[in-house]
């Protein structure tokens, strides 16, 4: 079993001339077998989050601790930090043209394994990982992203989910811009990848309707840069009635 | 951009006095630092060394010949256009004239490799590449080596030849290096030109394609890497002159380090008489680092309307990090992921990249260029 624990995190976000606190002391801790929701309205510091624990250099970390099985990810490099066992599902999929697909999963997979697949075994799991979620088997030759839809995105990188296969995932707003099927696909994707109760997800979202797919085991209320309010797959429920004005003040619906 | 004047009535001349020296504000020089030219420019760079050309001898149907400034066949794919030219057509005592002989295929690529005089002494050369009719053959030619050169080179692709060439400028550190490159493109004949510029501390290439007749078709491709001082600069001009011809341009540079200096200049002409061109050019640079800066100016200058089609695209960027930062968070390692940004950025000029053995040269290279940084 491995754990994945967030203690009092600080981040700010630098701008041109100051710098800006998000995140004012965050604390979660994830277990292998758990899928925690984080939800909150825009502009509490959801992504920050997600941003943050992958190490993107925008972001930086004023204090607090990031443990995965009791080693500091918050002094890893961000490649470290992934083969240590962290996956960040982006919102904003980045395009890489001129490099493929397939070359991008292989080079990812050489990484994460610490040695290269054997090809035949590997043109095989790429093939079936695809098929699982209607990629079509085209989008192996083309450029890592470029020029895909917001859901042919994040199909991808659910794909690379699956095939990475890290302890843990975080999920930017994987929902966002997904129509229903794609929806279902992405969301089967997901419950396939914790199937086995050995992997831990943090799945960030704005709104409940990918809760309907998958069925968070606690639920974390996100307002102003830290978690508000904890509970079980209810809080959902009650956030999707009520909204988010209890945390923020304003009127803000967690419905779809 | 409105061009100074046309650059189909650009002026032309075998003679060195012909043209003034250059003082650095002229459009075909405001680009080069004249300081570093070691006096290429301005009549003070007398010949101390030799232009050494080894050609792969024995390759059926090609034909090597080293001949005297007097061969009547030099000059037949163009005549100097500035002064630097003139000064190496002036200058060199012999010249390399490589013949595929017509309806030959010979098998392989035909290697020119030519060597720099060395540190401190400057060499003038000459080489022709001939691809008589119906030949079809791919050469490269391979610069490497010390010193300061000037030299003319044309490539003659007779009626219905094709020519592949592949110029490598891989010199030394210290090498300097202006080239004027003039071909000729016969009817229905095809040349593609794949230049590439790593090494020397200024490198100068200045291309001229014109077609003798209609339905040839020129593919015009660069790539080039500089680094920390090094001043890359590629000078093209296509000359539509002639009805129903084809070109395509596509130049790729990075650059990395202070100092690191490209230009790239392409210019396309459609006259008035050359209905039915199609043209498409296009450059791209991508800055690996700061301190480091590329210029690019397209020039497409139309003389008729009916044509195919024409188009011109430029663009600089710089390396992306968000790039970097999805492609580590995914466990990639930092200088694998430049690796794999860069050579993507190169790709589909590596993919055209018929010779398997220039190919893998090239990736080698621009992987030891992100080495040296320690990228």
């Amino acid at each position: 079993m491995a754990t994945l624990e967030i203690k009092d995190l600080h981040v700010s976000v630098r701008t041109d001339d100051a710098a800006k606190e998000i995140l004012r002391g965050v604390n979660l801790t994830v277990n292998s077998g758990e899928t925690h929701a984080i939800m909150g309205p825009n502009g509490s510091g959801k992504s920050t989050l997600a941003y943050a624990i992958a190490g993107h250099p925008k972001y930086e970390v004023t204090s607090g601790s990031v443990l995965l099985d009791g080693e500091e990810l918050l002094e890893l490099e961000v490649d470290e930090r992934a083969r240590a066992g962290l996956f960040l599902a982006m919102q904003y999929p980045v395009e890489v043209p001129g490099v493929s697909m397939s070359n991008f999963l292989r080079t990812a997979a050489t990484a994460a394994r610490g040695e290269a697949p054997q090809v035949r075994h590997w043109v095989k799991e790429v093939k079936q990982a695809m098929a699982d979620l209607d990629i079509d088997p085209s989008f192996a030759e083309r450029s890592v992203n470029e020029n895909f839809s917001g859901g042919e995105k994040k199909r991808h990188e659910i794909l690379q989910l699956d095939l990475l296969k890290p302890k843990f995932a975080v999920l930017d707003e994987t929902d966002s811009g997904l129509d229903v099927d794609a929806l279902r696909v992405v969301s089967e994707g997901v419950n396939r990848y914790t199937a086995n109760k050995d992997k831990g997800v943090l799945l960030i979202t704005h709104y409940t309707r990918i809760l309907k797919h998958i069925t968070p085991d606690f639920v974390h209320v996100f307002a102003g840069g830290r978690v508000v309010e904890s509970g079980g797959a209810e809080l959902a429920t009650q956030l999707e009635e009520e909204g988010y004005v209890r945390f923020t003040g304003a009127k803000e619906s967690a419905a779809v | 951009m409105i061009p100074q004047s046309s650059r189909g009535e650009r002026f032309t001349s075998y003679e060195v006095d012909a043209f003034e020296v250059p003082g650095g504000r002229e459009e075909d020089w405001r680009f080069t630092p004249l300081k570093r030219l070691r006096g290429l420019h301005d009549g003070s760079a007398t010949a101390t060394g030799s232009f050494a050309v080894a050609v792969d001898s024995g390759v059926e149907g090609v034909t090597v010949e080293t001949v005297g400034r007097e061969d009547e066949r030099l000059g037949a794919a163009g005549v100097p256009a500035d002064r630097v030219a003139a000064q190496a057509w002036s200058s060199f005592t012999e010249a390399t004239v490589v013949t595929v002989a017509a309806d030959t295929r010979p098998e392989g690529p035909v290697h020119v490799t030519v060597t720099g005089p060395g540190q401190g002494t400057t060499a003038y050369g000459h080489v022709q590449v001939r691809a008589e009719r119906f030949a079809d053959a791919v050469v490269v030619l391979d610069y490497r080596g010390a010193g300061t050169v000037a030299d003319n080179v044309e490539f003659v692709v007779g009626e219905s030849a094709r020519l592949s060439v592949v110029t490598v400028h891989d010199w030394d550190d210290d090498a300097v290096h202006v080239g004027a490159q003039h071909s000729a493109v016969g009817r229905d004949a095809t040349l593609r030109h794949l230049s590439v510029t790593l090494g020397g501390d200024l490198v100068r290439v200045s291309s001229t394609v014109n077609y003798r007749e209609r339905g040839g078709d020129a593919e015009l491709l660069g790539l080039y890497f500089a680094d920390a001082g090094q001043h890359l600069e590629h000078r093209l001009l296509v000359d539509h002159s002639v009805p129903n011809c084809r070109s395509n341009v596509l130049y790729k540079g990075a650059l990395q380090g202070e100092g690191a200096h490209t230009v790239w200049i392409g210019d396309v002409l459609i006259q008035a008489a050359a209905e039915g061109t199609e043209t498409f050019e296009l450059n791209r640079n991508l800055i690996l680092t700061d301190g480091a800066r590329a210029d690019s100016v397209p020039n497409l200058e139309i003389e008729t309307g009916e044509i195919e089609g024409a188009g011109h695209a430029s663009a600089t960027g710089r390396f992306d990090d968000e790039q970097l930062f999805y492609l580590q968070a995914r466990g990639i390692p930092e200088d694998v992921a430049r690796r794999l940004v860069v050579r993507g950025f190169f790709g589909e000029i590596l993919q055209k990249i018929t010779v398997p053995e220039v190919r893998e040269r090239l990736e080698a290279a621009i992987d030891a260029e992100l080495a040296a940084v320690g990228a």
